[in-house]
C-alpha cells in the first residue's frame, strides 16, 4: 500500500481474466497480426442448444484466431467461460480440432505453427453430451500429434478454470501455464462432494479449494510449468517464452513410470495435506526436476 | 427461449458491422450488420420468456434515437432492459468507429 491509500501497481494493471475470450485470444498476438476465423458473423452455432430452450452463441463461445506470436505463426483457440460455462459442444469442440489440425499440416508443410489453448470449462456440455466427448476425444487426439512439431500450450487464467475431459486435454499439452486464481482438476469440488460426501470435500471451502486445485498449487506440484500475474502484458510474455522453447525434450504425460510410480508410494490410509505434496513431488519449487 | 421479431424506420447507411457481448447469466450478445433499404430489422432469441412488450419498450426507445438501417440480431441470456440498451449503444459505437 501507497500513502495514497491504494497500490498503484495493482489500480493500473491489465489485467487478463477481466477480458472476454476474444480479447485474451488477441492479447497473446504480435500487435496486428491477428485474425479471427470462423467468427460470429459466420453464424456457425450449436443446433442442439435451440431445441432445447438454451439460447445459442454465433461463436459457440469458442475463438479461433491466427496469427503470430514472437514471430512465429501460431494459432489460438480460447474458450468462453461466461457462455454455458466454457463447455465443449459439437461446434467448439470441431472449431478446436480443426484450427489444431490445419496448423499441423502447416507444420508438415515445414510452416512451424504453434497453438495456445486458452482453457475456461467445464469440459462436456452436458446438453450435447456423446457429441462434446466425442469432441473431446478428437481434440485430445490433436494435440498429440501436434506437439511433435511445435508447442502446445494450454493457458488457464480463471475463474471458471479447466475441468471434466478438459483437464485431461491440458493433460497432454507441451506446456501448462496458469494463474494463481486459475483452478485445473479432473474433478471439479461441487463434483467430488456430490459424489463422496461433504466429509470427503466440502465445495464451499474455497481455502481448499485453492490448496488442492489452485494454480500455485498446480504449479508447486510440477502439474504446470508457470505460474503467472493477473497481468496480460506478463501472460503474453510468458505465452512467447513457451512459443520460442518449441517441443519440450520430455511430454509430462510421457512420463507414465514417474506418475505411477509416486502414486505407488502414497500411503493412502491417512489423510495427506496439499503441502506435503509440494514437498513430495515439487519440481517448480523446493526441489529439482526434469522439466 | 422465445423469438421476438421487429421493424423500424431507417435513414441512412452504417459503415460497418459490429459484434459486442457474451450469451453468459444477465449479458447478451448483439450481432449488428449493415443493411440495405430504409428499414431496420431486430431479431430476438431470450432465455426467459414473456417479456416481449419490455423487449418492445427497449428497442422503441433506442430507434427513437438511431436511424441507421441495420439487421440486429440478439442471443439474451436474462439481461436487464439496461443492460440490452448498454449492449446496443456499445454495438453502434464499434460500428460507427
Amino acid at each position: 500500500m501507497s500513502s495514497k491509500g491504494y497500490s498503484a501497481d495493482f489500480i493500473n494493471r491489465q489485467s487478463f481474466i477481466e477480458l472476454d475470450a476474444r480479447e485474451r485470444a488477441k492479447a497473446l498476438f504480435d500487435e496486428g497480426t491477428s485474425r479471427e476465423l470462423v467468427g460470429p458473423f459466420d453464424r456457425v452455432e450449436s443446433l442442439w442448444l435451440p431445441m432445447q430452450g438454451v439460447t445459442p452463441q454465433e461463436d459457440d463461445g469458442c475463438v479461433v484466431m491466427k496469427g503470430k506470436i514472437a514471430a512465429q505463426a501460431a494459432v489460438v483457440v480460447a474458450l468462453e467461460g461466461a457462455f454455458q460455462g466454457g463447455s465443449i459442444g459439437e461446434v467448439s469442440g470441431a472449431k478446436m480440432t480443426a484450427a489444431l489440425d490445419l496448423a499441423c499440416a502447416d507444420n508438415e508443410k515445414g510452416i512451424r505453427t504453434s497453438a495456445v489453448i486458452l482453457l475456461e470449462t467445464g469440459g462436456v456440455r452436458l446438453q450435447e453430451a456423446n457429441l462434446g466427448l466425442a469432441a473431446i476425444a478428437e481434440l485430445m487426439g490433436s494435440i498429440l500429434a501436434l506437439r511433435k512439431h511445435a508447442s502446445v500450450i494450454c493457458l488457464t487464467a480463471g475463474t471458471v478454470g479447466c475441468f471434466g475431459g478438459m483437464s485431461l486435454a491440458a493433460g497432454l499439452a507441451s506446456y501448462v501455464v496458469m494463474t494463481r486464481e486459475a483452478r485445473l482438476g479432473m474433478n471439479g469440488p461441487e463434483v467430488i462432494e456430490q459424489e463422496n460426501g461433504v466429509e470427503e470435500f466440502d465445495s464451499s471451502d474455497r481455502a481448499l479449494i485453492w490448496a488442492i486445485h489452485g494454480g500455485e498449487q498446480r504449479y508447486a506440484m510440477g502439474l504446470a510449468d508457470a505460474l503467472v500475474d493477473d497481468d496480460a502484458p506478463q501472460v503474453a510474455d510468458f505465452i512467447r517464452s513457451f512459443v520460442s522453447k518449441g517441443v519440450p525434450p520430455v511430454n509430462r504425460s510421457s512420463q507414465v513410470a514417474l506418475y505411477r510410480d509416486r502414486i505407488a508410494k502414497l500411503d493412502t490410509s491417512r489423510q495427506w495435506d496439499p503441502k506435503e505434496f509440494r514437498a513430495l513431488w515439487s519440481v517448480n519449487g523446493l526441489k529439482e526436476g526434469k522439466r | 427461449m422465445e423469438q421476438i421479431e421487429f421493424n423500424y424506420p431507417a435513414k441512412r447507411k452504417v459503415p460497418k458491422r459490429a459484434h459486442v457481448g457474451v450469451v453468459g447469466s444477465g449479458d447478451l450478445e448483439v450481432l449488428l450488420e449493415p443493411s440495405e433499404g430504409e428499414v431496420s430489422h431486430v431479431f430476438i432469441r431470450t432465455s426467459v420468456d414473456g417479456f416481449r412488450d419490455a423487449w418492445k419498450a427497449v428497442l422503441d426507445r433506442f430507434f427513437a434515437k438511431y436511424d441507421g438501417a441495420v439487421r440486429i440480431e440478439i442471443n439474451d441470456a436474462g439481461a436487464t432492459p439496461g443492460i440490452v440498451h448498454l449492449r446496443l449503444e456499445q454495438a453502434v459505437e464499434v460500428s460507427e468507429r
